[in-house]
């Protein structure tokens, strides 16, 4: 080879190496980039194409009743009376008053929902069937155990039955998707009942629990007689087709 | 040459002779054994069971403990590294002596790190007969050192299908008066031994217990939060005494009572 065309060589691999490294850090950031994108899950977009449900300030303002937990008893819940602007619509009334639930009281310490949970969305069946669906960390945030668990479903159904008197059962829905149980101990199959009125008797349910109840199962008869406690968290009817029938905006 | 021939001939006939008795011996026995059962000439009557028998009752004899969660699913855990699954497996030890010492027999759905569905814990205490089944947990809430216990709330029963068989997933219900009453004995114990257990056992929809057609509880300590292990460690004779003497007090009821799950 011509000595000038080595030299002519050598200098233009040397500029492809120049370039290169001073093109690196930029490729770097790109790909770091591209990787957190990929990364972001399908609950994060969900979230973000949602539009959050806020308080209106036109709307006039009602005394809203929130249950979180409460100071005095151990694994009870107590109400706390708060003035907010509802909408009257029962569908964005429920979002409103449970996305007040799950922002907290002021002692973050009586709370019943973890601080990274949210409402995706809410449904209203014409039965009186409300679907509630929360993103995961109310499931893996969750403190495991019965009582929390329990504390957890106890105070969304009460703020609802407490706000929304549409709502009849209430059947819980985890990233748009039936659970076997909240956080490893809850049954979450069922629709639970949420009563109505100021008696702490729980709800007649009306027929079987399940909505994964197979075919072959005869009609509910009448409920074993009650001896112990009464219960303030009950399996209710089952919803049906979970399908949102009829989303009110 | 000729006494070989003998010797021969009579070693045959030794044989034969030895044969022939074998085979009359089993002959003779099946002679006996036809003389002791002989064919009925006449046929016998057929034996009807009488109408409206009092229905058996079943004796409280077999505690099934549940020690929750286990292999992947460690159950609640603390800041201190304390994991539910494997601190209620060594209470289960604690309580299985306990029930053995009152003459009780005990299964346990799991011996290690294992975690069997919540339908094959069922199906290990459905099987038994005469038999109540125990699941063990430890919350994450709570006043640390209390105890509470729970039962089913109240649900509907599946109407009986026509060969008897009760609906899998809600086989709880045909004995849930007897999980109460067997709940409330067991929380008064743990209201005696433990400060700020409530006075009366609640109710909850705990999964495990919706498939049992036995009579079920779900006892939860508090709870993982604390700091300590020990503090739970010393829990556990208390707690094994407590349902040891609670399953003793039971089987009166137990006894008493028609057999769970039943056709009227």
């Amino acid at each position: 080879m011509n000595p000038r065309w080595r030299v002519w060589l050598v200098a233009g691999l040397a500029a492809a190496v120049a370039a290169g490294a001073i093109y690196f850090p930029v490729l770097r950031r790109r790909i770091q980039r591209a990787a957190r994108l990929q990364a972001q899950s399908v609950e994060q977009a969900r979230r973000e194409l949602s539009q959050p449900v806020t308080i209106a300030p036109g709307e006039p303002r009602v005394k809203a009743q929130l249950f979180w937990a409460s100071r005095e008893e151990d694994g009870g819940l107590a109400a706390v009376t708060v003035e907010l602007p509802l909408a009257k619509e029962p569908v964005l009334r429920a979002k409103q008053v449970l996305n007040t639930l799950l922002a907290g009281p002021v002692d973050a310490e009586l709370r019943t929902l973890p601080p990274d949970a949210a409402l995706l969305e809410f449904y209203l069946l014409p039965d009186g069937t409300a679907i509630a669906d929360f993103s995961e960390p109310l499931a893996t945030s969750l403190p495991s155990g019965i009582e929390s668990e329990k504390l957890a479903v106890e105070s969304i159904a009460r703020t609802l039955e407490a706000n929304v008197p549409q709502v009849q059962r209430l059947k819980i829905l985890i990233h748009g998707q039936e659970t076997e149980t909240l956080a490893g101990h809850l049954d979450l199959t069922d629709a639970f009942a949420v009563k109505t009125g100021s008696s702490p008797a729980p709800a007649a349910p009306g027929a079987g629990p399940g909505a994964a109840t197979p075919a072959v199962v005869a009609p509910a008869v009448a409920a074993a007689p009650a001896a112990g406690a009464p219960a303030k968290l009950t399996p209710g009817t089952a919803p049906g087709k979970l399908s949102p029938a009829e989303k009110k905006p | 040459m000729r006494i070989a021939s003998l010797f021969l001939v009579l070693g045959g006939a030794v044989i034969l002779l030895a044969a022939a008795q074998a085979q009359q011996v089993p002959a003779a026995r099946s002679a006996g054994a036809a003389q002791q059962t002989p064919a009925p000439l006449i046929p016998a009557p057929v034996q009807v069971p009488p109408p409206q028998a009092p229905p058996q009752r079943a004796t409280l004899k077999i505690v099934v403990l549940d020690p929750a969660h286990g292999g992947t699913d460690p159950g609640a855990r603390g800041t201190g590294g304390m994991r539910e699954s494997e601190m209620v497996l060594s209470l289960a030890a604690q309580i299985r002596a306990a029930l053995e010492k009152q003459g009780f027999s005990v299964l346990q759905t799991r011996q290690g790190n294992d975690n069997p569905s919540f339908d094959d814990r069922a199906a290990m205490a459905n099987a038994q007969r005469g038999a109540v089944f125990v699941t063990l947990h430890i919350g994450s809430t709570g006043l640390p050192g209390s105890v509470r216990v729970y039962t089913l709330p109240d649900f509907p029963a599946a109407a009986p299908a026509p060969d008897g068989l009760l609906a899998w997933d809600r086989a709880q219900a045909a004995v849930l008066p007897l999980s109460r009453k067997f709940a409330e004995l067991a929380q008064a114990e743990f209201a005696q031994r433990f400060k700020g257990s409530p006075g009366s056992a609640q109710t909850a929809p705990v999964r495990q217990l919706r498939s049992l057609a036995v009579p079920a509880i779900a006892v939860e300590l508090s709870s993982v939060s604390v700091e300590d292990s020990a503090v739970l460690e010393q829990m556990g004779p208390g707690v094994a005494s407590a349902i040891a003497r609670a399953v003793a007090e039971f089987k009166a009821v137990y006894d008493a009572a028609p057999v769970p799950g039943a056709r009227p």
